[in-house]
């Protein structure tokens, strides 16, 4: 890394010797431009590997989704929007499309509020703090497929923790990943305790800045602590809460995983999300080039959620 | 586990409390507050504790259809030799380690110098460079595996590590807050410097990477914990067995064991192992490193 750099510096240094006494004597136009070389020099590392792995793949996929790209290598030729047509028609696509924004709009309520709560607990001055934010936090640590080998077996049918807890209340067994109207839920419970100590962590350290003066002026005045609450910790986490949605839904959107690994899209592709059906067509069904127009139909979902939620918060704080 | 947390801060008052926290008092506020955090800690620990059990059974009391916490034929460390004996998940760290800290490497030595030039080096076309990453932002890595696929496969790097470790070193979101954060030191003990003649290389090198500790860990944290637990790009990148990542190589275990259920808790507890003891040791770094980078959005 440094030695590109270091080479990209000395090529740039005969011109700046000539243009003027090196170094110490710093008119404007020499340090511009080695500034401009610096710069730009600074940023080249990062650049390429972003160019590489960034903009080219992104620009590659807009081309494969124009064909008819198979995995068998059959068509290679450009075949327009025939791609984009077909999916727009495709109620598998649609299926998984609403799927994914089923499992956002469910999981992220319980994944706010819940880290609110938890953040909200530990913020009262608990003793043993460690051990409360370990045990909130470390399911955050745990890999995706860790944690579907977890849920899978609680939620075994005949085996598992969660209808023996239901059965000692006298209610009926459920078949948690194995009925279509429950397995979307049995995943949302899994992700809320998967990741919501990420959320709860943001709670806490914005919790933790709010001026204590703020409290003490308002104990003075008689406030309890609902009422301290509900009227300085609330409204003062507002940009924090409003973050944390919008990072919330991004991230539900991108579901794939668990629901992978725990029902694999079933049953009757009932969980199936976007990714899943992306990665599916691509790499069970060998379409590379169908499968990425989907890839940019969702990415354009995914632009169009962000530029809505730009607008809503932008509107918020005007 | 109320008794100790309770005589916990009756031990600190006597000793420091009146410096520090000077109205801490247990409330019946603050004891409703505890149950609640106890019982939430309880629930959130219980798959954990349920794994735990499961894994130190026989298969035979695991799967029997009555569930236990304490199992008819007693507790056996069976399973954790067996998983052992099958020599994987030694494997399959060390391939989530490296592969991992490799991206950690690079993502931090990239982005940190790219964050220093948008910090603090004036040059043409820096907003559009700026403008260009903040925007990258919102890219869904999920959007990307196709064409990288592709790629990967033109560069004939799948099933090499490189594969795995070479598109996870974009992290846009860490550039940026290691920009804010590089904004805030202050631009006179950098003055100094320039007036000596030192070159720009050597004040970041010398003079901001120094300053920079806290942040450069916590982004190492939290793009390490990325790619330690990332499933989906390695499980497309590689379907060589001896590549296999944790996540990726877990996936694999569950057909192969098919209904054993020991096995499979104690695998999966093996695998949870690193990453937990890791958090022991550094919680506090690891708390700050996602409350900072986290809150980098705003």
């Amino acid at each position: 890394m440094s030695s590109s750099l270091a080479s990209r510096r000395s090529t740039g240094q005969p011109d700046i010797a000539t243009a003027t006494q090196p170094q110490q004597t710093r008119r404007p136009s020499q340090s511009r431009t080695r500034s401009n070389l610096s710069g730009w020099g600074f940023a080249t590392p990062f650049l390429v590997f972003f160019l590489v792995f960034l903009v080219w793949p992104i620009l590659y996929g807009i081309y494969m989704s124009l064909t008819g790209k198979s995995l068998t290598g059959a068509n290679d030729s450009l075949i327009g929007f025939a791609n984009y047509a077909e999916a727009l028609a495709d109620a598998d696509m649609w299926r998984s499309l609403g799927n994914t924004f089923y499992f956002t709009v469910i999981s992220t309520v319980p994944l706010v509020l819940v880290a609110l709560v938890m953040a909200a607990l530990l913020n009262v001055g608990l003793p043993a703090q460690w051990l409360w934010r370990l045990s909130y936090f470390a399911p955050y640590l745990l890999a995706s497929t860790v944690v579907s080998l977890f849920f899978t077996w609680m939620y075994n049918p005949q085996l598992g923790l969660f209808n023996d807890f239901l059965s000692k209340l006298g209610l009926p067994k459920v078949a948690w990943l194995n009925d279509p109207n429950v397995a979307m839920w049995a995943i949302v419970i899994a992700t809320l305790w998967w990741t919501v100590g990420f959320n709860f962590l943001l709670y806490l350290a914005a919790m933790q800045n709010i001026p204590a003066q703020h409290y003490e002026a308002a104990s003075l005045d008689g406030a309890g602590a609902w009422r301290q609450f509900f009227s300085i910790t609330l409204p003062q986490l507002t940009p924090t809460t409003v973050m944390i949605v919008l990072l919330q839904i991004l991230a539900s959107m991108k579901i794939f995983d668990q629901v992978y690994q725990m029902t694999a899209g079933g049953p009757g592709g009932s969980t199936r999300p976007v990714v899943q059906y992306i990665f599916e067509t691509g790499f069970t069904g060998y379409r590379l080039g169908y499968s990425a127009a989907i890839s940019y139909i969702f990415f354009g979902l995914i632009v169009l959620v962000s530029v809505m939620q730009f607008a809503v918060t932008r509107r918020r704080s005007a | 586990m109320a008794t100790p947390t309770l005589t916990r801060p009756t031990a600190r008052t006597s000793t420091s409390e009146g410096l520090r926290r000077p109205r801490k008092k247990m409330t019946a506020g603050k004891i409703a507050a505890l149950v609640v955090a106890a019982f939430i800690a309880v629930l959130w620990l219980i798959p954990f504790a349920w794994a735990t059990a499961t894994a130190f059974k026989t298969e035979t009391d695991a799967a029997a259809p009555k569930v236990s916490w304490m199992p008819p034929s007693g507790f056996t460390a069976e399973a954790f030799v067996k998983v052992f004996q099958d020599g994987n998940i030694p494997l399959w760290t060390w391939n989530s380690f490296y592969t991992s800290a490799a991206i950690t490497a690079i993502t931090l030595v990239i982005s940190a110098l790219v964050a220093y030039a948008l910090s603090r080096i004036d040059f043409k076309g820096k907003k559009v460079l700026m403008t260009v990453i903040i925007a990258s932002i919102i890219i869904p890595p999920p959007v990307l595996i196709i064409p990288l696929f592709y790629q990967m496969l033109a560069l004939h790097l799948i099933d090499t590590s490189w594969a795995i470790i070479l598109p996870q070193v974009i992290h846009p979101a860490m550039v940026f807050v290691l920009k804010k954060f590089f904004d805030q030191i202050p631009r006179e003990l950098e003055e100094a410097a320039v007036m000596d003649g030192a070159s720009r290389l050597r004040i970041f090198t010398q003079i901001i990477l120094p300053l920079s500790r806290p942040i450069l860990a916590a982004v190492a944290i939290f793009v390490f914990i990325g790619a330690w637990n990332n499933f989906l790009w390695p499980f497309i990148a590689t379907n060589d067995g001896a590549l296999l990542t944790l996540p990726v190589g877990l996936q694999t275990i569950k057909s192969a064991y098919g209904i054993q259920y020991a096995q499979n808790m104690a695998s999966a507890l093996l695998a949870a192992l690193p990453l937990i003891l890791v958090f022991l040791f550094f919680q506090r770094q690891i708390i700050k490193g996602v409350a900072t980078t986290g809150l980098a959005g705003t």
